[in-house]
């Protein structure tokens, strides 16, 4: 695999560090007129999520990660592992859980996910911003309040709780920001 | 937005040509000789920390200047008194948000006037350049000692690698590769605790380095021996650099030697000894001290800018 030196960091590169696959976030170069050159460098931990900072030397050199990003279809699940599916190609990948994450209260069958591969393995999904869910329990809705105020927790066939205006039913079709858990809207059929 | 358009605004470009009278009339008003010495030299500096570009003249070698330093002395020494320069120099790899490979220096050296002096001068045109912008406060001055005693707690003379790698991981910053020669761990407390920290809104002077850190200033023999060199700082930004400068052409030679055994272990190029700067020195160069200003820099100040790209009408992205 390549290397990285210093001078080619920039946002989005992708590196190997502590042995992860890693991207940069941000990367300040800071210099005394007469002395070393350092980058100060934020870097978020692919496989984790998390975001640490680390400060090299100018020109030092670091492996280049091979990560890509890929956009897949969520296919099925045998309770262990997820399998995507390239819409294209048919080549299909298995997620394990830990690669899967937060995104598997957002798996829908045949809808499309981010997913990032390391050495071509997933490392992790990334749900679209918002998906479309199907309300499998919830409390009878409330003819007639159309205020949305207030609202009641309603199960989603993919296990996620969002909380919903009280006219909603079970069996109704709703739209749900990912980002954020919240309700968006109504969706008819 | 349009990649062919300059970064800056019209308003910066107009400040820039203002302040750039302003400087040269400064100059003029206290009978410094404007000059221009060559972009394009055979030799340049061996300093370990800073890169030069390079390029060819049929079938020799030059080099584009990082500072018109050894030219201009070559000035004094000559008899020119005291000149001043203002110049685009070159340096390899250095981008930022306070870094552009190329960028405009005011460089002046005044004959007999001491290095205390020329920093009261200093403060003098930059409080003259800013004054439309910002009202600065009386000016601090701090020994290189003093500015980490204060801010980072320990003595830069006498602190051992131990002591450096305290005050760096006890301030979250976490290095790639631990291993960093005393110098390079004083030069990141310096960038990365002390600069952010210096009082804002009036200069403030570093002065008195360590004698590693001596450049091609004077060293002073005494409890401690320092390097009769100043930085200026104005709101956490390293404006200038100066010096007391050395006159002694056998120490300068010894010290371009050194700096190219270091450049030679850490596997960088050799620069060939600039002979015409010895040979100068070695005839005679008139006591001096001499400053070299960040320009681009002073003007990001002037306008209330965060990047130098804001001043710079090309940046290297664009250029």
């Amino acid at each position: 695999m390549a290397n990285y030196s210093t001078n080619e960091f920039r946002s989005g590169l992708k590196i190997m560090l502590d042995n992860d696959p890693c991207s940069i976030i941000e990367n300040e170069f800071v210099k005394p007129g007469k002395g070393q050159a350092f980058n100060r460098v934020k870097i978020r931990n692919l496989k984790t999520g998390r975001v640490l900072e680390r400060t090299f030397k100018s020109g030092e050199s670091v492996e280049a990660a091979d990560v890509l990003e890929t956009e897949m279809e969520y296919s099925y699940t045998d309770g262990s592992s997820w399998t995507f599916m390239d819409p294209e190609t048919y080549e299909q990948v298995s997620a394990d859980e830990t690669a899967v994450g937060d995104a598997m209260k957002w798996l829908v069958e045949q809808e499309t996910y981010t997913i990032t591969l390391w050495n071509d393995n997933p490392i992790s999904v990334s749900a679209p911003n918002h998906v479309i869910l199907t309300i499998i329990e919830t409390d009878p809705g409330v003819r007639g309040d159309t205020s949305g105020g207030g609202g009641k927790p309603a199960t989603c066939n993919t296990g996620a709780v969002v909380r919903v205006p009280l006219f909603i039913d079970e069996g109704e079709k709703i739209k749900v920001d990912t980002r954020t858990s919240e309700y968006v809207g109504r969706v008819k059929d | 937005m349009s990649h062919w358009k300059p970064n800056t605004t019209i308003e910066t470009l107009k400040c820039r040509a203002r302040l750039l009278s302003i400087a040269r009339q400064f100059f003029q008003d206290n009978h410094y000789l404007e000059v221009d010495t060559p972009c394009l030299s055979q030799s340049t500096t061996p300093d370990p920390n800073i890169e030069s570009f390079s390029s060819r003249f049929n079938h020799t070698y030059y080099f584009l200047h990082t500072s018109p330093e050894f030219p201009m002395k070559r000035l004094l020494a000559s008899g020119s008194g005291a000149i001043y320069q203002i110049c685009k120099v070159f340096r390899q790899g250095e981008a930022g948000r306070y870094h552009n490979p190329e960028f405009t220096l005011i460089e002046w050296y005044q004959p007999g006037m001491h290095y205390r002096e020329l920093m009261e001068q200093l403060d003098e045109l930059v409080r003259l350049l800013l004054k439309d912008k910002l009202t600065l406060t009386k000016s601090i001055l701090l020994t290189y000692q003093q500015a980490f005693e204060k801010f980072a707690g320990i003595n830069p003379h006498t602190a051992n690698r131990q002591q450096l790698q305290t005050v760096i991981s006890k301030n979250n910053i976490q290095l790639h590769n631990e291993i960093l020669t005393h110098d390079a761990y004083l030069d990141l407390i310096m960038s990365c605790l002390i600069q952010p920290a210096l009082p804002k809104g009036k200069p403030v002077f570093i002065y008195d380095y360590p004698t590693t850190q001596a450049a091609l200033a004077t060293i002073r023999k005494g409890e401690v021996d320092v390097a009769e060199r100043f930085e200026l700082f104005i709101n956490g930004v390293e404006l200038a650099n100066g010096y007391q400068e050395l006159l002694n052409a056998n120490e300068q030679k010894a010290r371009f030697e050194n700096e190219n055994k270091q450049r030679l272990a850490a596997g960088q190029q050799i620069i060939p000894v600039d002979e015409h700067l010895i040979a100068a020195l070695q005839q005679g160069m008139p006591m001096t001290s001499g400053v070299a200003l960040g320009f681009d820099r002073l003007l990001m100040l002037a306008t209330g800018k965060n990047t130098l790209q804001d001043v710079i009408a090309f940046s290297i992205d664009k250029a």
